[in-house]
């Protein structure tokens, strides 16, 4: 590629930044796609794609060489020391250029092309499908249908082709309502909750103004209402913050008026905007980063960032609405200012909430294709797959999937998947390395071929379910049945370590429960399996005898115990730096990225490959206890005698 | 016996009883010597009485009319701070199962001693405290060096505070190190000495060596004490010591932490912001983390440097403690056990001295200003539950031990946390008219309900992390009284479950390891087995 202006630079220095080990030497490969570092005596690969680089920082030179500095979007920091003043210059070009994506045809899900042939790729792609998720959710083909009316997309173009409304509602009005509707997003049905046939419907804000009305807005809304048969009024929840929708309506935007619509109950929630977000992110992210904080500087910086308040204020409204659909049986319209970001969120963690089916692997893989995918949440505006204006990122479906994984701290049990299926997700939506994140809308995605030209994520995710399953999950558990009641008690929201210091390896617990418990249970399936194999197969040679060569053949296994399994579990013996506060980590390893036909960044077996127990010993070296951090009492003593 | 004088009603009917996380009963609360029994019975209310438990759960009863209200108060008031410890309710808690000629304590300096082999040549038993005349708060028998004689302790022990000279603690078997801990010298404003404290000090180790000093003060807290008669080892007269200082907090500032921890967790307010701030306002976490590095700091000396280290703050009976006792809990795999967790308590905390009757007199929620107490053995179960958070496998025993171990050394129908020292058990017959919580605890029907299903030996030393992000608030302990600790208890279920299934698949197994060996044509089996896997 053109870009590459230096393709290999020797004896390149790799930093580990939260420990004393001493640096890791190298080489460093540019690729067109990935920023390669082999280390020359283990042989220890970092992959790191393009796309994942947040930015490239040079810092101020060394006695060794020249440091880079690269940030990367899920929070990985690698620093490198070249020693060539111009090779570093080259490298930092380069990578400034290869990170800054112009057009979505030199993304990376463009090139990426495993083996699979064309019948297979379509068939990856229809993987999910979401005609019948609704009919699964059991939509009422008495009260709900399809609508063929966006089936061009002319009536709005970022929503998709196949849209459900009310049956009582005609084309002229669903047509009239959108005119009424910011961007044409009229009210439609995003989840159905079978049991009390409440519905929440998603649109954007209506284009009130300070007083302009719609008949075909009202008619459809109280269209709405009335496919709910069991409630007589219907809430409209406007997830922004009052201010911010009254100064819309200067704008000729704005909310709807309760005197207006027949039987509606307004209500504001007051979530934040992309803006405030996508601060509030940055600051939690320097918290993280904090080369040795005490406690008091981080927790302060916690609150500082306010995030914490954004993800209650996020689950908070989620609970509202999962609880008018399932207590009141009261269906609920929600919308925000264009409907594709702070709705996207409430709509996707109501239904979380509301159907455990969410809460199952292929359940959030339908949830993210439905909410998110198909109703036009803006990926690449968001999350800046391609060089965009920078105030249209921010952390919309982080907030999103930290909600969910908030909940699964609450309720250990109710969830299918586990926090690496999250943090996988967030990976995948920042890598451009599947197509199925990539633009901003179903007609983008239609337009530039990408069921064609890219491979789908959710068949490579189902593959390798076996990394994502939460092993306390059980289907008749009393916390998987029905609709989850969260506690929005302040206490009850974590700092999310697993995905902000997802790579500071020493923070992390060093013995994973969740390892040990999989260990468990595949080995319980195991002895099973084997159990009624051999039991079979000697059916003739007699009982007492297969057990006994049972024994024999799979005690030795057995009694290895889980201080022999190699994934994620592992002692890091090497203590940390309880002297001086300067954090000591234990093994940091990096095999992030995906090489072609290896499987995801968080496959646990690829990262104990990457780690390496020599590190034990690497960190012997770890500094004596010394005195020169304290002032010593003695030297005083003089002084405090004269005195 | 006067206990009928604190009560005043004994008897209340139509009581409403309101419980965290439960719907209100009605019935009848009767207020005996030890305990209030409250009886459910169907069936309005007028005063309402709030019970604020050491446990941390606050109870709440509606009693219909004043008067009887103001009594159960007051009689509840005066029989939960009774000023006698013979009067507690361990001397009256007699299970039929338990009887009192049972062993008491589960281990002993004499058995810690016997079984250390190697610490024989060097380090012998001494009885110079035998009428607890040297020192009040230690035992009777003590680890000292071999070289040092009786009459050298004793005069030690006058240079120390409290007589708690230098005693040994832990033997690392791996490299023959050993932690000490004693309380501060006293030095006083005059930089006084002590040949014999010179010399018992310079006994624990190797001419060659150098050992630390870890002075759980800042320096110049360490400074200041001398004004009142304290001080530190002067690195003049301890040639062979190196002293570095980490600051601990100890008494009125941990306790009033800990009261300001638990107001956090019950304010009701959902704001996020104060709840943030009230948590780094309570510094209960900090607490954690600087037992934790210190601890970890000790460790790192006796393990990867090869040095031994001496403990000591003021007393000595608290934060001092609480760092021998973690440090312990790195490096040695055995106080990992269940039994050798207890035992560490016994060792560490019960017979070392710590002054549990009046450190856990009235925890969080008393109003009265009281001096002495103070939360450091909760402190030191805290992070004990961070050990078991960052290494879940490593110790055998799980969070419903720790959560236990907090109950009773507050409240307590057991006599293993009465009292302040060993000389105070004695004389009040303690180990005589109570039951000892360790020995019942380890009664097999008991233990089951506090091991941990995970729980796989290592011999390796497990270091802690003390970044912010890696200690978290102990919501087990702080949040027990919430729903949010209903779905935590599910899913420790849900792991006994799973772990339990395997142990049933596991079972034919088991069954067949006895026939095993009276079987002699196994081999031929295992030939046509083989056999049969390949077709």
């Amino acid at each position: 590629m053109e870009h590459i202006r230096l393709p290999k630079v020797e004896r390149v220095q790799l930093a580990d930044r939260s420990s004393s080990r001493r640096a890791q030497v190298g080489t460093l490969y540019l690729t067109a796609f990935h920023t390669i570092f082999v280390d020359n005596e283990v042989h220890n690969e970092l992959w790191v794609l393009h796309s994942l680089v947040c930015n490239v920082e040079k810092l101020s030179i060394t006695s060794c060489g020249y440091p880079l500095l690269i940030r990367c979007k899920n929070f990985q920091v690698i620093q490198l020391l070249i020693p060539k003043e111009n090779d570093c210059n080259d490298v930092f070009v380069s990578l400034l250029r290869l990170s800054r994506t112009e057009r979505y045809e030199e993304l990376y899900c463009f090139s990426f092309m495993p083996n699979v042939d064309k019948a297979a790729r379509g068939q990856a792609w229809d993987f999910l499908n979401l005609k019948a998720e609704y009919n699964r959710m059991g939509v009422s083909n008495k009260l709900w249908h399809t609508t063929s009316v966006n089936r061009e997309y002319r009536v709005c173009d970022t929503y998709p082709a196949d849209l459900y409304v009310p049956k009582s509602a005609s084309l002229p009005v669903i047509v009239g309502s959108s005119r009424f509707r910011s961007k044409g997003r009229f009210p439609t049905l995003s989840y159905y909750y079978r049991e009390t046939q409440a519905v929440i419907c998603r649109s954007s804000q209506p284009l009130s103004g300070f007083s302009a009305r719609c008949l075909e807005d009202e008619q459809m809304l109280e269209a709405i209402m009335k496919s709910n048969p069991g409630s007589r009024f219907m809430y409209v929840v406007d997830t922004r913050p009052k201010l911010n929708a009254m100064a819309n309506r200067a704008t000729g935007k704005g909310y709807e008026n309760e005197d207006n619509y027949t039987n509606i109950k307004f209500q504001f929630i007051g979530i934040e905007n992309i803006h405030v977000m996508r601060n509030s992110q940055q600051k939690l992210i320097e918290v993280s980063d904090l080369p040795s904080p005490s406690m008091g500087e981080f927790l302060l910086g916690l609150e500082t960032s306010d995030w914490l308040k954004h993800i209650k204020s996020i689950l908070a409204a989620g609970t509202f609405i999962a609880k008018a659909v399932a207590e009141e049986g009261v269906s609920v319209l929600v919308h925000c200012s264009d409907g594709w970001d702070r709705t996207t969120q409430v709509c996707s963690l109501a239904s979380v909430l509301l159907d455990p089916f969410y809460r199952t692997l292929k359940g959030l893989m339908v949830l993210i294709e439905k909410d998110w995918v198909s109703f036009g949440h803006k990926f690449s505006h968001r999350y800046g797959h391609v060089v965009e204006e920078p105030k249209e990122a921010s952390p919309v479906i982080d907030q999103f999937l930290e909600c969910v994984w908030q909940l699964m701290e609450q309720f250990p049990c109710a969830f299918e998947y586990n926090e690496r299926f999250l943090i996988s997700i967030y990976n995948h939506v920042h890598s451009c390395h599947y197509g199925n994140f990539i633009c901003n809308s179903e007609k983008e995605r239609k337009d530039l071929g990408i069921r064609e030209k890219t491979h789908s994520l959710w068949p490579h995710l189902w593959k390798n379910k076996v990394d994502f399953v939460n092993p306390l999950f059980r289907a008749d558990h009393s916390q998987t049945k029905g609709v989850l009641q969260p506690l929005t008690t302040p206490y009850c929201f974590k700092f999310w370590r697993g995905l902000y210091n997802h790579f500071d390896r020493g923070l992390h617990p060093r013995q994973s429960v969740l390892d040990s418990l999989m260990a468990i249970k595949e080995e319980t399936q195991q002895l099973e399996e084997v159990l009624t194999i051999y039991q079979q197969k000697l059916a003739g040679v007699g009982r007492e005898q297969a057990n006994d060569l049972f024994v024999k053949k799979h005690g030795m296994k057995n009694s290895q115990g889980l201080w022999a399994e190699p994934t994620h579990i592992r002692l890091a013996n090497s203590p940390q730096d309880y002297n001086g506060g300067n954090l000591v980590s234990g093994p940091k390893d990096f095999l992030f990225g995906d090489t072609s036909e290896s499987s995801d960044p968080d496959n646990s077996d690829q990262e104990s490959e990457g780690a390496d127990f020599s590190c034990h010993s690497c960190s012997g070296g770890a500094s004596p206890p010394s005195e020169d951090s304290v002032k010593d009492p003695d030297s005083d003593d003089p002084a405090f005698n004269n005195a | 016996m006067e206990f009928s004088e604190h009560i005043k009603t004994a008897n209340v009917d139509d009581v409403v009883l309101k419980l965290p996380l439960r719907p209100a009963l009605k019935g009848t609360l009767c207020v005996t010597a030890h305990h209030l029994v409250f009886s459910e019975r169907k069936e309005e209310a007028g005063t309402c009485l709030r019970n604020l438990c050491k446990d941390l759960r606050i109870l709440q009863f509606d009693i219909p009319g004043m008067e009887e209200c103001l009594n159960v108060a007051s009689s509840i008031e005066a029989l939960s701070s009774l000023e006698s410890v013979t009067e507690l309710y361990p001397f009256f808690h007699r299970p039929r199962e338990l009887s009192l000629s049972e062993p008491w304590g589960l281990s002993s300096p004499q058995q810690q001693y016997a079984q250390t082999e190697r610490l024989w040549d060097r380090w012998r038993l001494s009885k110079v405290n035998r009428n607890f005349s040297v020192c009040m708060s230690y035992p009777r028998t003590v680890i000292v060096p071999c070289a040092i004689d009786d009459i050298t302790l004793a005069k030690a022990a006058s240079f120390r505070q409290g007589g708690r000279f230098p005693v040994l603690c832990y033997y690392h078997r791996s490299n023959g190190m050993v932690i000490m801990r004693s309380s501060q010298p006293m030095t006083g404003a005059n930089r006084k000495r002590c040949r014999e404290d010179e010399l018992l000090l310079q006994a624990a180790i190797d001419e060659s060596e150098m050992g630390y000093i870890i002075d759980t003060r800042s320096a110049q807290q360490a400074q200041q004490a001398r004004m009142a008669g304290g001080g530190f080892e002067s690195k003049a007269f301890y040639h062979h010591w190196r002293r570095l200082h980490r600051h601990l907090e100890r008494g009125k500032v941990l306790q009033e932490s800990l009261i300001k921890l638990v107001e956090a967790c019950g304010d009701p307010s959902q704001n996020m912001d104060r709840w943030l701030s009230k948590l780094e306002n309570s510094k209960w976490l900090s607490h954690v983390h600087s037992a934790l590095s210190t601890a970890g700091l000790v460790a790192e000396c006796v393990e990867r440097d090869g040095h031994s280290v001496l403990v000591h703050g003021f007393e000595g009976t608290d934060t001092t403690l609480l760092v021998t006792s973690l440090a312990q809990l790195i490096l040695d795999p055995a106080s990992r056990t269940f039994r050798g967790f207890l035992q560490l308590l016994e060792r560490e905390w019960v017979q070392a001295g710590h002054p549990f009757r009046q450190r856990c007199a009235h925890s969080a929620h008393s109003h009265a200003r009281l001096r002495q107490e103070c939360p450091a053995f909760l402190l030191l179960l805290d992070a004990t539950w961070q050990l078991g958070r960052q290494f879940p496998l490593a110790l055998e025993f799980s969070e419903v031990l720790l959560l236990r171990l907090a109950q009773d050394a507050y409240a307590s129908d057991y006599g293993t946390f009465l009292c302040s020292s060993e000389q105070e058990r004695c004389a009040l017959q303690v180990k005589e008219n109570t039951h000892c919580l360790f020995q019942f605890l380890l009664r097999r029907e008991e233990r089951e309900k506090y091991v941990n299903p995970l729980y796989e030996a290592t011999d390796l030393a497990i270091w802690p992390s003390v970044h912010p992000q890696s200690l978290q608030l102990w919501t087990g302990l702080f949040l027990r009284w919430t729903e949010y600790a209903q779905t935590m208890d599910e899913a420790r279920e849900e792991i006994w479950t799973i772990v339990k299934e395997r142990k049933e698949t596991d079972r034919p197994k088991g069954c067949a390891h006895t026939t095993l060996s009276r079987h002699d044509s196994f081999t031929n089996v295992e030939n046509l087995m083989d056999e049969l896997t390949v077709l």
